[in-house]
């Protein structure tokens, strides 16, 4: 019973095949990571390396033309106001619906067939393409509003932020909802046990607990809108217009329309202020998806606490 | 051996559950001899952080072909002391160890072992049952396939060995294609050490194997480890001293981090030399 | 005594307009839930109108039948010209094109980086590196196809002049500045964010006592990621996989941009094609027809191309509760 001499533990040939085998993967594995990290990389340098040097006082400052294309004068000033005006419209009609629904759905809705229903049309429209919802755009909001409330029958951008309010309203819905699930339930039942209604309970204790993550949502939506370009050609927003007007029912060019234009001219006048162009959309992307993830760390800290 | 067949007359009718103090059949003299021991624990510090030690001078011998349990309150360390046996405390970034841990004879911190080969030979019984999520046979044929190349018939009586060993063969033997998950939470646990006892490992090491499951399901594991002793040295973690004087032949007792007191099962539940293992005993505190 | 009585007097009126307040707010809430029906009542209402509309004036024979696809254009249709061919599958067979190859590039290369982060990366670079791929999950279409444009294509063309290596793999044939090889790669980088983030998840979420018991069991890290980690992540993963393809499937400006406007029955990455996708931005881009069989003819492709996101959306749902039901029967 004097145990089976020495055993060592060591390892045997076997096993060094083994190893070696694992440190091939490990490579491999390796290897596809840098591949997306170097890809993604290359992608912004290349980007930003086009788009920059065109960056001048003048692309912030002026607006398009044809004239200013051949002298290299024109700009993006009519553009991004455009895009501006569009994107404030898409937030001023999207975030009440999109929050008031979240808020139902967490807050109100028992568990029930009308509940489970709006959950799953929530999470397959939000997998939808964007072309689908462009189509949607130019059937209703174009057409439809056209025909029955007299409006003009042409792109607007009232058209085109009821278009992106809808491409993002699941968006919201589900980051609402998510932002109410990380308010503890002892929030609630300590103003509930007080005597407070359940609207009064969502709008003095909840909301202002969960608007950090509420907000989070907001701002991915808001990146997401701005990104969208499909949507915004399919239902008709002009090419150029020599005057951009601003309002409602008006119309003229955001900046993605703009670039996507620009970048099928043939002129390289044309494609350099498209670069630019792709610059300013790439960065203003990044900042607000900078920005949501600076404040979702925030949020989980003090949850943490 | 007489030890041995005292314990195994105490494995009555299935939920019969004996008196504690009835199983208490280790009579071995208090120093183990050195031809005896097949775990020597010397010295051993460890630590989880730089400034976290969870094990203070740890001494400690397991005999061959025995069952050791490490007792003591939630915290004291013994699961870590478990674990530094089949140095799985590894996996956890930022440990650190000091001492020697021989097994055999030899220093399981040596450089010369490689851990992976180590846990071969070490196999291990978690707290909740952790099958993996395929089948029957597959968890049983898992380790083997890692080590050897068995052909399919081989490899098949391996799997059917090591079900029988573990209690289990009747009971699976017609669904060895189906999920493990779908098993009883007590079969699952004896699939899990049917597992372990296919690579044939030299140690078995049994993190608090029962403290998910029901008494029935307990007093399956308890039988099949007196009988398992026969092949392989057992250290078991157990946070119940009933279980401990029942099933094992020495106990070690830890309280924050340091061994307080090993010994002869009978002895530590008998006459313990140390006012804090009496006090842990009778249940004082814990 | 009397203040107290007092205080729930007032406090009752107080109570009732609060009641009412109550009662207003959740019938804002319902209604503002039941907008998601309008949205899906709008969608399924355009796409099915007009594409009952367009099949009234072309068989759906042709369309399902026909590998021709070519429509008339806008001042051929207000001539009273013909409307053009409509067989759908060049379309198809171009998304097709795309989301095979953009697969065959980002599944692994996604799979790979989701492994090494979940499993193998140090947890500072895992925590720098996990942010940064969500961060880049946000870059708009347009900058990708931007990026296949100018970037990508000049590439492709390099690599397949007269007489190199790829010129002979591809049937002796040189791309063009539009090649569907443009948007394979870009929508394969694209694809990469998602299948990373989702995948990573999933194998992070195995539970930690089935990778001991491997590690019990004598077996390596590898050996424990590949037998025991990803098969169990595997629900996770496959639903990771099945976004990406939907997400490549309904790409739309990279395909728009870069792999050209001409709808081909081909399976050539180099030839230059056209999506379901790059057809609907395309024809409706600048002079949309006002009606007639290519007006509606958008949206018969866009409801094709509905059902098919739809499908593969329902697949990964289903995916993923499988994941979590896992999940959750284990912790």
């Amino acid at each position: 019973m004097s145990g089976d001499g020495a055993l060592l533990f060591t390892a045997d040939a076997d096993l060094h095949r083994r190893r070696r085998t694992e440190r091939r993967w490990k490579a491999v594995l390796l290897v596809g990571a840098s591949f997306s990290i170097v890809g993604l990389a290359v992608l912004i340098v290349r980007m930003l390396a086009d788009g920059v040097p065109h960056m001048n006082l003048d692309f912030w400052s002026e607006s398009y033309s044809p004239s200013g294309i051949r002298g290299r004068t024109a700009g993006i000033f009519d553009a991004l106001v455009s895009s501006i005006l569009v994107l404030g419209m898409t937030m001023v009609i999207a975030v009440p619906v999109g929050t008031a629904a979240g808020i139902y759905l967490y807050e109100y809705a028992h568990k029930s067939r009308l509940t489970d229903w709006i959950r799953a049309t929530v999470s397959n429209l939000a997998g939808v393409p964007s072309v689908v919802y462009g189509l949607l755009g130019l059937a209703i909001f174009v057409r439809l509003f056209a025909d029955t409330f007299g409006m003009p029958r042409q792109g607007t951008y009232l058209a085109a932020a009821l278009t992106l309010a809808v491409l993002i309203l699941p968006i919201l819905i589900v980051a609402t909802e998510e932002a109410l699930k990380t308010v503890p339930a002892t929030v609630r039942h300590a103003s509930l046990g007080l005597g407070a209604t359940k609207w009064q309970t969502i709008r003095h204790h909840v909301l202002p607990y969960a608007l950090p993550g509420i907000l989070t949502g907001q701002i991915l939506a808001l990146s997401r809108a701005a990104g969208e370009t499909a949507p915004l050609l399919i239902i008709g927003l002009p090419t150029y217009q020599v005057f951009q007007t601003y309002g409602p029912l008006a119309t003229g060019t955001p900046l993605q329309v703009r670039a996507y234009y620009l970048a099928s001219d043939a002129r390289q006048e044309a494609i350099d202020l498209a670069a630019g162009a792709i610059v300013v959309l790439l960065l203003a992307t990044l900042a607000l998806n900078l920005l949501a993830i600076f404040l979702r760390d925030r949020l989980q800290n003090r949850i943490r606490w | 051996m007489s030890t041995t067949t005292g314990s195994s007359d105490g494995a009555t009718a299935p939920g019969a559950r004996r008196p504690p103090t009835a199983a208490i059949h280790s009579t071995e003299p208090l120093p183990l001899q050195p031809e005896e021991v097949a775990i020597h624990i010397q010295d051993l510090q460890f630590y989880y952080d730089q400034d976290a030690q969870a094990l203070w001078d740890i001494d400690l011998e397991c005999p061959r072909h025995r069952i050791t349990a490490l007792i003591g309150p939630s915290g004291c360390g013994k699961s870590t002391l478990l674990r530094c046996l089949n140095r799985m405390n590894e996996l956890i970034d930022g440990t650190r160890y000091e001492g020697h841990i021989f097994l055999e004879g030899t220093d399981l911190y040596g450089t010369e072992v490689d851990p992976v080969a180590l846990r071969r030979h070490v196999g291990m019984v978690f707290q909740k049952p952790n099958p993996f999520p395929k089948s029957v046979y597959e968890n049983v044929a898992y380790g083997l396939r890692l080590h050897q190349k068995l052909t399919k018939k081989e490899l098949d009586e391996r799997v059917q060995w090591a079900l029988e060993k573990a209690h289990l063969w009747d009971e699976v033997k017609d669904r060895l294609d189906d999920a493990a998950t779908g098993l009883s939470g007590g079969q699952q646990q004896r699939l899990c050490i049917a597992r372990a006892l296919a690579v044939e490992p030299k140690v078995l090491l049994m993190d608090e194997p029962c403290s998910a499951l029901d008494p029935v399901a307990t007093q399956k594991i308890e039988d099949l480890m007196l009988e398992l002793k026969k092949d392989v040295t057992i250290v078991i973690v157990t946070h119940s001293m009933s279980q401990a004087a029942r099933v094992s032949d020495r106990t070690a007792f830890l309280y924050k981090g340091k061994l307080i007191e090993a010994g002869p099962t009978r002895q530590i539940f008998e006459a313990p030399r140390e006012d804090l293992t009496e006090q842990y005993i009778t249940g004082r505190f814990g | 005594m009397v203040q107290a009585a007092r205080a729930t007097v007032g406090e009752w009126q107080v109570a009732t307009r609060a009641r009412y307040g109550d009662l207003a707010a959740r019938i804002l809430f319902l209604t503002a839930g039941l907008s998601v029906f309008l949205v899906l009542g709008f969608i399924l209402y355009v796409l099915v109108g007009n594409s009952l509309q367009f099949f009234r004036d072309v068989s759906i024979l042709e369309f399902f039948g026909s590998t021709k696809w070519q429509t008339a254009g806008t001042v051929q249709i207000s001539e009273g010209g013909d409307a053009g061919d409509f067989g759908v599958w060049p379309l198809i067979a171009g998304t097709m094109l795309v989301t095979v190859g953009a697969a065959v590039i980002g599944l692994p290369i996604g799979l790979a980086t989701a492994i090494y982060l979940a499993e193998y990366a140090p947890s500072r670079v895992r925590s720098f590196l996990k942010p940064v791929l969500e961060l880049l999950a946000g870059i708009p279409s347009i900058v990708f196809g931007f990026f296949a444009l100018f970037v990508i294509s000049p590439i492709v063309r390099d690599l397949t002049d007269e007489g190199s290596f790829l010129y002979y793999v591809f049937g002796q044939k040189s791309a063009t500045i539009f090649s569907a090889m443009n948007a394979i790669i870009v929508v394969g980088v694209m694809v990469l964010p998602i299948i990373t983030s989702l995948s990573e998840d999933a194998i992070r979420a195995v539970p930690k006592h089935l990778r001991e018991a491997s590690f019990g069991l004598g077996a390596t890290k590898w050996e424990t990621t590949k037998n025991v980690v990803v098969p169990s992540a595997l629900s996770g993963i496959v639903a990771s996989f099945v976004l990406g393809v939907a997400r490549a499937i309904g790409e739309s400006m990279a395909v728009a941009m870069a792999a050209g406007t001409q709808a081909a029955w081909t399976f050539n990455p180099i030839d230059s094609i056209q999506t379901m996708t790059g057809f609907i931005v395309q024809r409706t881009g600048g002079d949309t027809p006002q009606q007639g069989p290519v007006f509606t003819s958008l949206f018969a492709v866009g409801l094709t191309l509905f059902l098919m996101t739809l499908a593969l959306n329902l697949l990964a749902q289903r995916f993923v509760k499988r994941y979590r039901e896992v999940e959750g029967a284990d912790t």
